[in-house]
């Protein structure tokens, strides 16, 4: 299924289906990342998300319907995008589960939560059936997540976990979105994780908190010479559960700007991973093994 | 250094042109919300049209120059006063050093666009010095202006005051409008009914009204029943979090639609029924609150001829005034 709607004169949007999954969504990237490699005249910004993606383009410079019509051709080509390879990062992430600072966020807005008895992990451990708030870390640790759209605010990635539908984590949003989430918590909504890459609003359950800035306005950290965002949209993660004096230790490596990213380059390919998830994410972790 | 802030106002923070190509990692292209009156006044003190202004939101602020320059207020109708003596709007005057500019309350629209001959030179960021204070980004520090700051102004070429814009070109700030949009994007998840009410409803437009959107109230919209796709939140209103175009309007909870302007969140899981059309954006830009809005449905051809009528009146302003 291909829709497609114009978004005022200056935006075309397409949509590859309404449910979230990973082929449409990859397929998305695979023909935002084509687009792009033809530098067309006129278009401004190219974004994949979930499942769709949005070309925002000067109507001046290329004409709407001829812009379209190109759209269409490079979805023709990509096909259903398992014949593709995104090249893209893999990068760790440490997380402090159920962290002092999220927690006290979390107990100053309780009537806009489901459970104001429990912890944000441990209502969502609850309703994806784990006995243990530990037991639902080790299944969000255990597999890779792919950032299927960056944005909302700067730099902050929508997380799409690369395990089957039935293995997915689901948690409904707060009742009411909270006025203040802690800069770097690692949220969870829906389907989607988040790493909230500034401190603002937010409505996904908090489960953790990150050491590491995935956003520098400063550009001062060594990660970020190139560029004030961490995230582009295809990268792939690995959460690294890690306690609080590791979390102390990374966080003094930050404010001395020392702290690095582990991460590689990897070639994604859809086709591969889905003829094995599991086995294609093992792989996944020995390329950043040996990066 | 060259202007002092006394006062900064309620919300007054450095655009330009704005800064297109990041929106594809969250970052909104910004710039001055109403780009037809933010040009005018750069126009007025023959500076560059990238050149950066001060958009002044409700209130003026009150601003001490340490050098002479040349200065013009467009925009919303927000009077400035020098040194206390009244003085015109979509005209360039002079300042001395150790002026002080300030305003008189607002009369109509809702944004002003102070310009300084020479341009506010705070640091470019990714090629523009607008300010996005959602990502701490641009203009002075990121944020608003604050009592204190000290704004740096490049040199000038020494444009003469007294250049004023023909009657004919300035914007006016009417207390009702109609803001022509294109249906589209999920606009096939609500009913007949909903979509009638939506083009039909007397619109108001609500105190939640910044640079990220324009949250108006007036009517109740009927989506479609449907079985919620997985990923996209049980409300009828959520989809599956989607890119969101500027300019576009999302209903959550099928009540009170919001227009994201130059600073959009670039996301997000809420239904979006339809886009203001480019040439229309100033016009929001220009909305007051408790102000009335009609949203007009005109096709691409139709939008595509405003853009043309649009940059037609651009062209004319930059004749008559640069």
């Amino acid at each position: 299924m291909v829709r497609r709607s114009f978004g005022g004169d200056d935006h075309i949007f397409v949509e590859f289906d309404e449910e979230m999954n990973l082929a449409a969504t990859f397929r998305a990237m695979a023909v935002t990342a084509t687009l792009a490699e033809r530098r067309i005249d006129g278009v401004i910004d190219i974004c994949p998300a979930n499942v769709s993606y949005q070309v925002r383009f000067d109507p001046d410079l290329v004409a709407p319907q001829e812009l379209e019509a190109e759209l269409e051709s490079i979805e023709d080509g990509v096909g259903d995008g398992t014949g593709f390879d995104l090249r893209t990062t893999i990068v760790e992430v440490p997380i402090l589960y159920d962290d002092p600072w999220t927690r006290e966020t979390a107990s100053r807005f309780r009537s806009n939560r489901q459970d104001p008895e429990a912890t944000d992990l441990e209502y969502a451990a609850r309703i994806n059936g784990f006995d243990a708030a530990g037991d639902f870390a080790a299944a969000h640790a255990g597999s890779p997540w792919i950032a299927s759209m960056v944005g909302f605010v700067a730099g902050l990635p929508f997380l799409f976990q690369m395990v089957p539908r039935e293995r997915q984590l689901e948690v409904p949003k707060y009742l009411s979105p909270r006025t203040d989430t802690p800069r770097q918590t690692i949220g969870h909504g829906g389907c989607f994780g988040s790493i909230y890459s500034v401190r603002g609003a937010g409505g996904y359950q908090m489960l953790g908190i990150t050491p590491a800035p995935i956003y520098d306005p400063t550009q001062t950290h060594p990660d970020f010479a190139d560029s004030l965002v961490f995230f582009k949209p295809g990268f792939i993660v690995k959460y690294l559960p890690i306690d609080r004096e590791a979390y102390d230790e990374l966080t003094a490596q930050v404010e001395a700007r020392r702290f690095r990213f582990r991460q590689a380059p990897v070639t994604f390919s859809l086709g591969r991973f889905l003829a094995d998830p599991d086995g294609y994410n093992r792989g996944l972790m020995e390329v950043l093994d040996g990066g | 250094m060259a202007v002092s802030v006394l006062n900064p106002g309620l919300s007054t923070t450095v655009q330009d042109a704005g800064r297109p190509g990041y929106y594809n990692v969250g970052i909104p292209p910004s710039g001055s919300l109403d780009q037809y009156s933010s040009l005018a006044a750069n126009l007025l003190v023959g500076n560059g049209e990238d050149a950066a202004v001060l958009e002044c939101t409700y209130m003026g602020p009150e601003l001490r120059f340490e050098r002479p320059a040349t200065v013009a207020v467009t925009g919303a109708d927000l009077p400035p006063r020098l040194g206390g003596e009244p003085r015109p709007t979509w005209e360039s005057f002079g300042v001395e050093a150790g002026d002080v500019l300030s305003f008189d309350f607002l009369r109509s629209g809702a944004r002003a666009y102070l310009a300084v001959s020479g341009g506010f030179d705070v640091p470019v960021m990714l090629g523009s010095r607008s300010t996005y204070a959602l990502g701490a980004l641009g203009g002075v520090e990121g944020r608003a202006l604050a009592a204190g700051d000290e704004l740096p102004v490049g040199d000038a070429d020494g444009a003469a005051p007294g250049r004023s814009v023909p009657e004919a070109l300035r914007s006016t700030h009417p207390k009702h409008r109609e803001i022509r949009v294109m249906m589209g994007l999920y606009d096939h998840r609500l009913t007949g009914e909903g979509r009638r009410a939506f083009l039909d409803a007397e619109w108001r437009l609500t105190t939640l009204a910044d640079r990220t959107g324009f949250r108006y109230r007036g009517a109740a919209l009927e989506f479609r029943e449907r079985v919620a796709p997985f990923g996209a939140g049980s409300d009828p209103s959520n989809i599956v979090d989607a890119p969101y175009p500027i300019g576009s309007i999302q209903i959550p909870g099928g009540v009170e639609p919001i227009v994201l302007h130059r600073d959009a969140v670039s996301g997000g899981g809420y239904v979006m029924v339809a886009t203001v059309i480019s040439a229309d954006m100033d016009d929001v830009a220009q909305s007051a609150p408790n102000s009335t809005t009609r949203f007009v449905e005109v096709d691409l051809d139709g939008a595509l001829g405003a853009r043309r009528r649009r940059a037609a009146r651009l062209d004319a302003l930059r004749e008559a005034v640069g």
